[in-house]
C-alpha cells in the first residue's frame, strides 16, 4: 500500500519535472530539473528492488553527467532567448509525432505477453532474499559480463581522452615551457669563472640582446566581440 | 509469472509491470517531444536524450525485477555507461562549436560536413 502510494507519487514527480525538463526557459531550470527525475527514477528503482543500480543513477547522473550538463550551460555565454524562437512552431509536429508513437507503445503493451517459457529461459534468475543486490550482481557482472565490464570501461576511457582532446586547445599569446628549445639550445650558454666571494656583480649581469619591440597592432573589431558569426 | 520474492529487505513487484512501462513510455515520449520542441538548443536535445535513456533503463529494470533476472539491471549499467560518455562527447562538442560559432544554434551545423 505505502508502496504503491510512494510510486505513484514519485512517477507523478518523475513525469512532471521531465515536462519541466523540455519546456522550461532557462536551461539551468532544465538541468535542475533534470536532476530532480534523476532522483526520482532512482525512488522507482528502489521500489523495483534495484538498490545497486538506484545508487549508481545518483552517483553517475546526478553527481557527474548533470554537473557537466550545468557546468556547460552556466560557462558557455549563451543568448538564450534567440534559441526558442522556433518553440511555438515546432512543437505541433512534436506533439503529433510524440502522441503517434505513445500510440502505438500503448498498442504493442495491450497485446503483448509473456512467453509462457519465459522462467525457464532466465539467464541469471535472482538467488533470493539471502544475498544483497550489490552482491548478486556483482557475482555475476564480474564473472559471465567481465569481457563487456572491460569494454565499458574503455568506452569510458575512449570519452575522456576525446572530450580532453577535443576541448583543449593552445591560447595565442600564453607562456609555455619548450623543452626540446631548451635542450637543443647551445652557443648562448657558456660557463664563465667568476671570483668566488664576489659573486657575479664584478662582471656585471648579463642578458642576451632584446629582441626589437613590436609595432603594436591595429585592432578593428574592438567591443564587439562574437556577435558577428550569427 | 511467479510470484516476486522479498530482495533486499523490499517487497518485489508490488507495483504491476504495466505501471512502469506507462511511466517508461510518457518519458520516452517527452524525450522526443523535447527534442522536436528545442529545434535549436543543442544543450536540452542531449537532456532530452538521457530522458529517453533514463526511461530505457526504467524498462529494463520494471522487467528484470518482474522476471527475478539480473540481466537486465546489469543491461541497464551497461546504458548508463554509454549515456555517461555520450553526454562528455556531446558536450564537448558543443564546447568547442561554441568556440567556432558563437552560438549553439543547430541549424548552423550542417555547415559542418565535408
Amino acid at each position: 500500500m505505502i508502496a504503491a502510494l510512494a510510486f505513484y507519487l514519485f512517477a507523478a514527480i518523475l513525469i512532471a519535472s521531465a515536462v519541466m525538463v523540455v519546456t522550461a526557459r532557462n536551461p539551468v531550470h532544465s538541468v535542475l530539473f533534470l536532476i530532480l527525475a534523476f532522483f526520482n527514477a532512482a525512488a522507482l528503482f528502489l521500489i523495483a528492488g534495484a538498490e545497486f543500480l538506484a545508487m549508481i543513477l545518483v552517483i553517475v547522473y546526478v553527481g557527474a553527467v548533470a554537473v557537466l550538463f550545468l557546468f556547460v550551460v552556466m560557462m558557455l555565454d549563451i543568448d538564450f532567448a534567440r534559441l526558442r524562437e522556433g518553440f511555438q512552431r515546432y512543437a505541433p509536429i512534436g506533439a503529433i509525432i510524440g502522441g503517434i508513437l505513445f500510440l502505438e507503445l500503448v498498442l504493442v503493451v495491450g497485446s503483448w505477453g509473456f512467453s509462457s517459457q519465459a522462467n525457464e529461459l532466465r539467464l541469471a534468475p535472482n538467488p533470493g532474499a539471502d544475498v544483497t543486490n550489490a552482491e548478486a550482481i556483482g557475482r555475476i557482472l564480474y564473472t559471465d559480463y567481465v569481457y563487456l565490464f572491460q569494454a565499458s570501461g574503455l568506452v569510458l576511457l575512449v570519452a575522456m581522452i576525446g572530450a580532453i582532446v577535443l576541448t583543449h586547445r593552445q591560447r595565442e599569446g600564453t607562456k609555455r615551457q619548450n623543452i626540446a628549445a631548451q635542450v637543443y639550445r647551445t652557443g648562448s650558454v657558456a660557463l664563465e669563472k667568476v671570483p668566488s666571494g664576489a659573486g657575479i656583480a664584478t662582471l656585471g649581469i648579463r642578458r642576451p640582446p632584446e629582441p626589437e619591440p613590436e609595432a603594436p597592432k591595429v585592432t578593428h573589431d574592438t567591443g564587439h566581440g562574437h556577435g558577428g558569426h550569427h | 509469472m511467479t510470484p516476486g520474492m522479498a530482495m533486499g529487505g523490499t517487497t518485489e513487484m508490488t507495483i504491476g509491470l504495466a505501471h512502469y512501462l506507462t511511466v517508461s513510455a510518457i518519458l520516452l515520449v517527452l524525450g522526443i517531444f523535447g527534442i522536436f520542441l528545442n529545434r535549436k538548443n543543442v544543450i536540452v536535445i542531449l537532456m532530452s536524450v538521457e530522458l529517453i535513456l533514463l526511461s530505457v533503463n526504467l524498462n529494463f529494470v520494471a522487467f528484470s525485477a518482474s522476471l527475478q533476472d539480473l540481466n537486465g539491471q546489469i543491461f541497464a549499467m551497461f546504458v548508463l555507461t554509454v549515456a555517461a560518455a555520450e553526454a562528455a562527447i556531446g558536450l564537448a562538442i558543443v564546447v568547442i562549436y561554441f568556440r567556432n560559432r558563437g552560438s549553439i544554434e543547430v541549424e548552423g551545423i550542417s555547415t559542418l560536413k565535408g
